[in-house]
């Protein structure tokens, strides 16, 4: 295995590509996630999606992605509403709320998809792919899907760059001057289920969390500045990707979801640890250098208007 | 012991053993922390498969057990490092748990059973044919024995701590100057919840351990004020769930632990609509009841300031309310009704006047007004 057949071998071009476009698109969407500390909505989001699947299929018959991935999204969607009403109009937190529509929507796709395999119907094999992704068996066109959604929602993000910036950071501000922080919190969220579809065929729904959250951290830890931010959480989602697909392709019996996940968490503990300012290992280097030199300077500045 | 009634009763000790602690769960906002627990448990298993040399129940247990209390410990340790929010701390470790386990079980256990999806939805379809054996006598379903242990162990937990643990859950920094230590209790918590996890999710699965654990908490939560009573409540929903779950599943032939899942879905639905005092529709109507008492202190204030005036006459009439006020006919009857049954207004024809306790009422509101 080595770089060169990622270029030339058809199917590693596939995966490796379609695994880039989902780090792209999620690691940048992810930022916004990260920043306004909803960082389990996406995981609570592409458990929601699976119910979609299920009836996507039961509906149509048809297991064209675009349909499946249709029904997904249009799942997810109302799982972002249903968490939404929840938590405005009870008592119960976000993150009770999260749990619930994760748990409940994920147990009616489940009902659903052991229903379905059990009518005895040939033709459902393959939906539960959905659930821990297979990477291995993307082929042209689902990247080319993947690319084109993840395009549109990226494009999305662009026209309303500023108006996102804002509500990331003060949403009391946004709305005073105008904008619907609701509305837009949910055309946010929105552009997150178009990344979660497109990683439920690449990583599955389990894994979909850690495409969000990660790169963004990692890329928290590098800089202060948000379009920096943005551009870096994409880079470092699609090397991972990159170099999960590199990692698992070669050998047998090495699904290719969780490598791209654990090359993720190498590249977020290594940018927690060593990012030049923000690096956990130069704070403590820092401080205990601070605590040798106290006592100087407790001496050095004498307390005033004694 | 017929299989069926095995499946139904372990469905329903799952249900009190999650139940019960997820009432903490959710008054601590910790409810996503039981879902991150409930897939990190996998390397666990896997490395309890790895030292037992095969499957063992003990090995498999405090290995799942040990990975559920690093979970939380990691993401704690994450959380203090001030550079990671807590809800992306758990975004980061729990997949991390689950991509390790999954990497193990594909690439050294391929060939067994261990396979990721029986930790995604379990088999609770199977659990009547696991026995459990004492010599020669049949002491029944294993997953009976094991659940019935942890509901006893989550209840005696509860009990004991049950003080502790209240304050703990309202008021952490008062628990804290008593000399009760929150971290004690948080951590002591979550090794229940660790091991309710691994022991539920051998019969129901991650989801259905999570969904058990939240969603009828969530639910009582919805119903009660009173802890007692919530406590009470989710084991009650769960318990129902748990066997209508199960009629459910019968009839679709599907997954017994989605069915459940979902008939929990369907509990909290039910409750977030008509619960007397959280629910939506009471919420509503409140909403309008408030709207109509509030015009009508508007009608009263409007009519006491024009008492006595010469526009009084013109100002009083139900017309005018209409054109002024900017109430639609059907808004302005129902505000009249109101203030006509209390007594606060009279109609005369068209003519609208104060009484002695419309005129107090409407001075009243004044004042309150000027606080």
């Amino acid at each position: 295995m080595n770089l060169f057949d990622l270029f030339s071998d058809y199917t590693l071009r596939n995966v490796a590509l379609g695994a880039m476009v989902l780090g792209i698109v999620s690691g940048i969407l992810g930022c916004f996630a990260v920043l306004r500390r909803q960082g389990l909505l996406g995981d609570a989001l592409s458990h929601a999606a699976l119910p979609g699947i299920a009836i996507a299929y039961l509906l149509t018959g048809s297991k064209a992605p675009i349909v499946l991935l249709l029904g997904a999204g249009i799942a997810g969607w109302v799982g972002t509403l249903t968490i939404n009403r929840i938590v405005r109009d009870t008592r119960i937190s976000e993150d009770s709320a999260l749990g619930i529509v994760l748990s409940v929507f994920f147990g009616v796709g489940i009902l659903l998809l052991t229903y379905i395999a059990k009518r005895n119907d040939a033709n459902q094999a393959g939906l539960d792919r959905f659930l821990f992704g297979q990477a291995a068996t993307l082929v042209a066109t689902d990247v080319l899907t993947m690319s084109i959604l993840g395009g549109l929602a990226l494009g999305c993000l662009v026209l309303l760059y500023k108006e996102f910036k804002l509500l990331a950071f003060d949403p009391a501000f946004a709305a005073s001057l105008g904008f619907a922080p609701n509305r837009l919190g949910i055309l946010l969220t929105s552009l997150i289920v178009v990344a979660i579809v497109i990683g439920l065929q690449t990583v599955g729904v389990v894994l979909m969390a850690a495409m969000l959250v990660g790169p963004a951290v990692a890329a928290r830890q590098w800089t202060h500045r948000l379009s920096v931010m943005l551009l870096l959480s994409g880079v470092f989602g699609a090397a991972a990707g990159i170099a999960g697909t590199m990692l698992s392709l070669g050998q047998q019996h090495v699904p290719t979801g969780p490598m791209i996940i654990l090359s993720l968490t190498t590249i977020v503990t290594i940018s927690l640890l060593f990012a030049p300012a923000r690096g956990l290992v130069w704070a403590k280097l820092r401080q205990s250098h601070a605590l040798d030199q106290e006592p100087r300077n407790r001496e050095a500045q004498p307390v005033k208007g004694e | 012991m017929s299989s069926t009634f095995a499946i139904i009763l372990t469905g329903i000790l799952v249900a009190a053993a999650c139940a019960s602690l997820g009432c903490f769960l959710i008054l601590r906002r910790m409810a996503m922390l039981a879902d991150a627990i409930s897939h990190a448990i996998l390397p666990g298993l896997v490395a309890g498969y790895f030292i037992a040399q095969g499957p063992s129940l003990l090995a498999g247990f405090f290995g799942a057990a040990l990975a559920g209390l690093i979970t939380v410990g990691l993401v704690e340790l994450l959380k203090n490092t001030q550079r990671v929010g807590g809800e992306s701390a758990i975004g980061i470790v729990f997949p991390a748990m689950f991509a390790l386990g999954t990497f193990l079980v594909s690439k050294y256990y391929a060939d067994v059973h261990l396979d990721a999806d029986a930790v995604l939805y379990g088999n609770i379809e199977f659990v009547g044919f696991d026995h459990w054996y004492l010599g020669e006598t049949d002491l029944g379903p294993q997953s009976l024995w094991i659940m019935g242990g942890l509901c006893l162990i989550n209840f005696i937990f509860i009990t004991l701590f049950y003080k502790e643990l209240k304050l703990a859950t309202f008021d952490a920094g008062l628990a804290a100057t008593l000399g009760f230590s929150p971290i004690l209790i948080h951590y002591g918590l979550m090794a229940v919840v660790s091991i309710t996890t691994v022991g539920a999710f051998t019969a129901v699965g991650a989801i259905l351990v999570v969904a058990l654990m939240i969603v009828p908490a969530a639910t009582a939560y919805l119903l009660t004020d009173r802890l007692p009573w919530m406590i009470g409540l989710a084991i009650g929903a769960g318990a129902i769930a748990a066997v209508l779950g199960f009629g459910l599943a019968f009839m679709l032939n599907g997954s017994v632990a989605g069915a459940i899942a979902t008939i929990t879905g369907v509990e909290f639905g039910l409750a977030l609509l008509f619960s007397p005092k959280q629910g939506l529709v009471a919420r509503a109507q409140r909403l309008a009841r408030q709207r109509i008492q509030f015009a009508a202190d508007t009608l009263l204030v409007h009519l006491l300031q024009h008492e006595g005036s010469p526009e009084a006459a013109n100002e009083s009439t139900i017309s005018h309310l209409q054109s002024e006020l900017q109430w639609n006919n059907k808004f302005a009857q129902r505000v009249l009704d109101l203030a006509q049954r209390r007594s606060l207004v009279r109609c005369q024809g068209q003519q609208l006047e104060l009484t002695t306790s419309g005129r107090e009422r409407s001075q009243q509101v004044l004042q309150l007004g000027r606080g």
